[in-house]
């Protein structure tokens, strides 16, 4: 926390292509020897859950059933249709040798890519810290992330 | 090329996309020695543009960048 160059990115949004531009920007920012921050929020947390069903209450369940997390259970933006989309931009990017969304998450933690989940949003939507990858940091909430934001030269909200 | 002898280490990123070679480059650049040459041959175009990128926000010294056909060749000198 010397430097305050940092990266620091605030992912709420739970979408396929906006984690692949989230991790690509984190790897990059980590390979110009910049720490680098990502704290998932709301449906970005998706990005860091292990992928398993989620939830206690009724709401909480349905949540976790149709919102199931993991990474790769992600969907695009746009183009989705019900999982199709999905597997058509995954097999476009494997034809095209293009790093897969998992492995650049790993390649993210492998550089040190700090990933933070929000404490609020996974009150809110029942998911325990078991259901998040084993990387992930602890949980925490708005001042972490803006005491990484302020010795961070960059902070982008995906 | 008359290259061979200037550099210490050798990478071959053709085939990778952004933004793996990056990755790669900083990575092999972290195991060398101050004011050491790193080699690498690439074919995505984007290298071009994120290369010296690359080595201006980390302070090592690109030396050459050229493409010749499909194959970008390029030379960075690790300066700290």
């Amino acid at each position: 926390m010397a430097k305050d160059d940092a990266v620091t990115m605030i992912v709420i949004s739970g979408d396929f292509d906006k984690a692949f531009a989230a991790f690509s920007i984190a790897i990059g920012a980590a390979a110009a020897g910049k720490e680098t921050n990502m704290f998932f929020t709301f449906w970005g947390i998706k990005a860091i859950q292990k992928g398993n069903f989620t939830g206690k209450s009724f709401f909480g369940r349905m949540v976790g059933l149709l919102n199931r997390g993991g990474i790769n259970r992600i969907g695009p933006s746009r183009f989705n249709f019900w999982g199709i989309g999905r597997w058509m931009f995954k097999q476009m990017m494997k034809s095209k040798k293009i790093t897969p969304l998992e492995e650049l998450r790993k390649t993210a933690i492998d550089l040190g890519v700090k990933l933070y989940p929000c404490e609020t949003s996974m009150q809110v939507m029942e998911i325990n810290k078991e259901d998040l990858i084993d990387e992930a940091e602890p949980s925490c909430g708005v001042a972490t992330m803006l005491e990484l934001a302020f010795h961070s030269k960059v902070t982008l909200f995906i | 090329m008359p290259q061979d002898s200037k550099s210490d280490v050798k990478l071959n990123l053709e085939g990778m996309l952004c933004p793996i070679p990056i990755v790669k480059v900083s990575q092999a650049i972290k195991g060398m020695q101050v004011g050491g040459v790193l080699e690498a041959t690439a074919t995505d175009p984007g290298v071009l543009a994120d290369i010296p990128a690359w080595a201006r926000s980390t302070g090592n010294e690109l030396i050459s960048i050229q493409k010749e056909g499909k194959i970008i060749t390029f030379l960075v000198k690790k300066l700290k």
